[in-house]
């Protein structure tokens, strides 16, 4: 019974400059997906950065890729077999590899882990997200002035406060331009699948919603937006070709500055675990081209509005705001710190229908 | 012509080569498949049958992988022979995990010796909870345990998936649908430092041996073997339909539901809605493959592992698809079903099909037919 | 009005699927046959008719790959259990198995690929009239290919002579042979057919409901499909009926949601597996069991040396 606990307490992380390695061994740098590599969402991005990465360094790193790794206990043992095999930096792609990368990372001091969307940390394990709320905020906008029944409809996965965050964006920025505009979200509790996606879609189609948002990684909502003539937006990749008419733009992550980044500084030596959160600013969080539908007016409203997001401009959950059940939570003036948005577990005041408990 | 003959008794040589010549004619039609993709077969062969036995680490995995793969399939060869067809082996699993998970979250870092022994039995009851279902359906009411145990298993996924969202998620884990990791105490102790090898591995030989003699040398087993075979004849001798039914349930559930939360507290170390991964199903193939007997359960639990665990290092190794592993299954059972003809029956050339008489067209009774509805 | 008309619409679609794949399994049991691989064969259908109608541009001859492909995979089981006599439990789980793994494989390169929308027929003044005017009028071919395939078997089944042929071997299927009916040349052919629905089943999935492709998007409508035979009571217009209420919770399920009911949508999703085990218990009693039995020979091994 003490086994494992004196195990763990023995692996200590170390604070000390991790060893040099030959100089003529290129870096070995590994990740991990949990959805085929050209999945045409999210994991796609993260290959795509890969490759991207891999070009810019040449010779000098050498990248290998798992696809399909599901959650629990295969995860951990991929991770513990891309460590062992000697790759000093594994890029996890998902919040469900946390855990695992976590164990794997006390076993491994000595070699670099980082976790994309996760919480936890130690002195060689980072994470890294992007903040979507801001691409949803400038597409909340863009909703808000484009849609003519006044409803907006979101395909979301789960209710963890990565996606809530994203809907509770989308709705405030619709509703600052357009006061009486409502949001119905549809929880079909996956990140992938595109007949329940598509029925969702359909549901909140003839439930009267003529912007269709999502946070879930197929392109099936933007093909059921289209055959029935109304508006959508992409998620994680650019999603036009599945719906030319209907895509009016789609958010986009890129990984790959944020790769590239972290690869030269295990090369300088430099690389440190820590947080990196980062929205339209630095460029991990990008719009695609706007649909040329979009009127002149609202085209430039809503590129202005993503220049001053980007700039700072404004926060998009500054105060004052309100919990769904009318219980304030920022204050006028007052805005959110990356804590608490971290913990955002609920609705914002306005949205229909209830969270799933 | 060539016709097939009933054999007097089953060839016991035939019984006990087929899994070989089937795991033969698999790597055979493995080879060929790695040529159709384009992939070098020799050495996509070597990742899937060599690199599991390659360090010490991966060794301790295939531990790992075949514990609940034979904790399961122990539990299913004993009803399989008997007639009594439990596929939904996957649901009490689940059922397992979720058991022994709540007993887990509800003494969360209360320390004692007690508690892992006390999550085990959460698991078992569990397990057998889920599993008296369809015992009292069949028993009771003459309804096919196939079906019913089938459409629990579903109802239990979904279960897992809405307590982990809702009364047993994590308060601190942003909302997300999973519980807490669970605390020391509550997960079993090593076997192997440095490994995933826990004392679930250690069960496995000790029920193995326990059904063993059992089946060999207790009425019970005796009473469930001619269920199995010839029904009729057993029912005449006294034994009880029913009670069998009830027994094969019970122990297989048990045996899941343990499986199931020993790989939650173990390798997984908390409840998630991914916990269930097919081990209920591919231990039905285990089951077969091992020839309905307990030694031979446990060592084609561990060729299974051996599939899994090479598959996905084939995977990482040469890029090639994870669906990979499931063909290979599917292959290995489907040439052990061809060869196990031969186990049955003989092949006979004869001149004229007058010469055979209708007297000798019974059919040899073999690892039983499915039960009607 | 618009709102129902828009759920039944889609009901259909989702029901559809499930319709085929019921129709098949129920001939093949009514035959004596107990086939658990129709998961397998529906998602060979799947990346069959989605691999043939990706390569070739015509979704009709997508459709004909994902009934090859089921009936193929049908046809494997058929040997197995026909031929070399093996237990038809456990070489249906082998056939789902292999062919969950099979269709994964080939799919590798298709992956988040996608097809046009399946052309939909617009009857009109019919397909006008408000609600049912476009549930009724409006819906792609293979929707009115799975009422007519219902109506067809349930016609075969019950008043023609193959019909009848394949329901006594399902009843009787020694005594058949002594009358001198190949049991299991027959017994091959419903398999086939079964196959190809299966088949065509997974082809609806990939080319009509959502035409993209992804690893096990079957889902579990195989087993569902099996409880579905089970349900209808191995009669054809109650399996229609069948896959329209497992279909329609499915999507009700979705409509709920977005109207603010707040049951977590895991406990709506598992009323149809529950409603299944409820028939079957329904069907046990004795009243019931005369009218409503499984055929008598179901999943036995047929074997004769002569």
């Amino acid at each position: 019974m003490m086994k494992r606990r004196t195990f763990l307490a023995g692996a200590t992380a170390l604070a000390a400059p991790l060893p040099l390695r030959a100089a003529t061994d290129p870096l070995k740098v590994g990740f991990l997906y949990q959805a085929p590599r050209d999945d045409k969402g999210w994991t796609e991005r993260h290959e795509l950065a890969r490759i991207e990465l891999q070009e810019h360094f040449g010779d000098r790193i050498s990248t290998t890729f798992v696809e399909n790794i599901s959650e629990g206990p295969d995860a951990e043992r991929v991770i513990r077999q891309l460590a062992q095999q000697g790759h000093q930096l594994i890029f996890t792609t998902s919040f469900s590899f946390m855990n695992p990368t976590v164990k794997v990372a006390r076993q491994f001091p000595n070699v670099r882990f980082e976790n994309c969307t996760g919480y936890q940390r130690a002195d060689n394990l980072a994470t890294y997200a992007a903040r979507y709320y801001e691409g949803r905020h400038v597409m909340g906008t863009l909703a808000g002035l484009m849609t003519e029944t006044g409803t907006i409809g979101y395909v979301a996965s789960f209710p963890i406060p990565g996606v809530l965050r994203g809907i509770n964006a989308a709705f405030l920025a619709a509703r600052k331009v357009n006061p009486d505009v409502r949001m119905r979200v549809i929880w079909i509790n996956t990140w992938f699948d595109p007949g329940k996606e598509a029925d969702a879609a359909t549901a909140l189609i003839q439930q009267g919603a003529d912007m269709i948002m999502q946070h879930v990684n197929s392109p099936a909502p933007i093909r059921v937006a289209e055959e029935n003539g109304v508006s959508a937006f992409g998620n994680a990749v650019d999603m036009r070709e599945y719906g030319p008419t209907a895509t009016l733009t789609s958010m986009m992550f890129d990984w790959a500055p944020y790769y590239i980044q972290r690869v030269q500084a295990v090369l300088d030596e430099t690389w440190s675990s820590g947080d990196t959160w980062a929205g339209i600013g630095p460029g991990m969080v990008t719009l695609a081209p706007l649909n040329e539908r979009v009127p002149v007016d609202i085209r430039e409203r809503v590129e202005a509005e993503m220049a001053a997001l980007g700039g700072g401009a404004f926060h998009p959950f500054a105060g004052p705001l309100n919990r769904q059940d009318g219980s304030p939570w920022k204050a006028e003036g007052e805005t959110p710190t990356d804590e608490e948005l971290y913990g955002m577990d609920f609705y914002v005041e306005g949205i229909d229908g209830s969270l799933p408990t | 012509m060539l016709r097939l003959e009933p054999r007097p008794e089953r060839s016991r040589l035939l019984l006990w080569t087929t899994p070989l010549l089937a795991a033969g004619m698999t790597v055979v039609s493995a080879y060929v498949l790695f040529l159709t993709i384009g992939v070098d077969p020799l050495k996509a062969l070597g990742h899937v049958i060599l690199d599991p036995f390659a360090s010490g680490y991966a060794r301790s995995e295939l531990l790992v992988k075949a514990a609940p793969l034979a904790l399961i399939a122990l539990g299913l060869s004993l009803g399989f022979r008997a007639n009594v067809w439990n596929i939904g082996a996957e649901g009490q699993f689940t059922l397992g995990a979720i058991c022994g998970g709540a007993v887990a979250l509800t003494f969360y870092g209360v320390e004692g010796l007690w508690l892992f022994p006390l999550i085990c039995a959460g698991g078992i009851a569990g397990g057998m909870a889920w599993a008296a279902i369809p015992a009292i359906l069949r028993t009771r009411m003459g309804v096919n345990e196939i079906l019913v145990s089938l459409m629990l298993t579903y109802i239990a996924v979904l279960l897992l998936s809405a307590l982990v969202s809702g009364p047993l998620r994590d308060p601190d884990g942003f909302n997300f649908p999973e519980s807490r990791i669970f605390h020391d105490s509550a997960i079993p102790p090593m076997l192997i430092e440095g490994t995933r090898a826990h004392i679930g591995i250690a069960i496995v030989p000790v029920v193995a041996l326990f059904l063993w003699w059992m089946t060999r040398y207790h009425e019970i087993g005796f009473s469930l073997r001619l269920l199995g075979d010839t029904p009729r004849a057993a029912r005449f001798a006294g034994f009880s339909e029913t009670r069998a039914i009830w027994f094969c349930l019970m122990v297989s559930g048990g045996l899941a539901g343990l499986a199931g939360a020993l790989e939650a507290t173990g390798p997984i170390g908390q409840l998630v809605p991914g916990i269930p991964v097919g081990y209920g199903f591919t231990a039905i193939i285990v089951a077969f493959l091992g020839r309905l007997h307990p030694i031979g359960v446990v060592f084609a639990a561990l060729a299974l592992a051996v599939s899994y665990i090479g598959g996905e290092s084939a995977q990482i190794a040469m890029s090639l698809p994870a669906a990979l592993v499931g063909v290979l299954q599917g292959t290995l059972l489907f040439w052990l079903l061809i060869f196990d003809l031969f186990v049955g029956y003989r092949v006979r050339r004869v001149r004229s099909p007058k010469a055979e008489t209708r007297a000798d067209a019974r059919p040899v009774p073999r690892l039983s037919d499915a039960g009607g509805a | 009005m618009d709102l129902l008309a828009g759920i039944l619409f889609t009901l259909t679609i989702a029901s559809t699927p499930l319709v085929y794949a019921a129709i098949g399994e129920l001939v093949v049991e009514r035959s004596g046959v107990l086939n658990l691989g129709v998961e397998g064969m529906m998602i060979v259908g799947a990346i069959g008719g989605f691999a043939v109608a990706h390569g070739s541009g015509s979704v009709v001859l997508g459709i004909a790959g994902g009934i090859a492909a089921g009936a193929t995979l049908a046809l494997l089981f058929g040997v197995i259990t026909q031929i070399f006599l093996a237990n038809q439990v456990v070489t249906g789980l082998a056939l789902t198995i292999f062919g969950l793994g099979i269709s994964a494989l080939i799919g590798q390169s298709y992956t988040g690929q996608t097809l046009d929308t399946f052309p939909r027929l617009d009857i009109p003044l019919l397909g006008d009239i408000p609600v049912l005017g476009k549930v009724l009028f409006q819906q792609d071919v293979l929707v009115y290919g799975s009422i007519a395939l219902t109506a067809a078997v349930w016609w075969t089944l019950t008043r023609s002579r193959v019909g009848l042929v394949i329901r006594a071997i399902g009843e009787e299927h020694e005594a058949d042979h002594a009358l001198g009916f190949a049991v299991i040349p027959i017994r091959l052919a419903v398999l086939a057919f079964g196959g190809a629905c299966a088949g065509l089943g997974g082809a609806y999935l990939s080319l009509v409901q959502t035409p993209i492709w992804v690893e096990d998007m079957t889902a579990g409508r195989g087993w569902i499909a099996l409880a579905i035979v089970v349900f209808a009571a191995w009669r054809p217009w109650r399996a229609l009926l069948g896959a329209y209420l497992f279909g329609g919770f499915t999507i009700i399920q979705l409509h709920a949601q977005a109207f603010g009911v707040n049951i977590p949508p895991q406990y709506l999703s598992m009323i149809p597996y529950a409603v299944t085990i409820l028939v079957l218990i329904a069907m046990s009693t004795d009243a019931a069991r005369r009218h409503l039995r499984a055929p008598a020979c179901l999943g036995k091994t047929f074997f004769t040396a002569r």
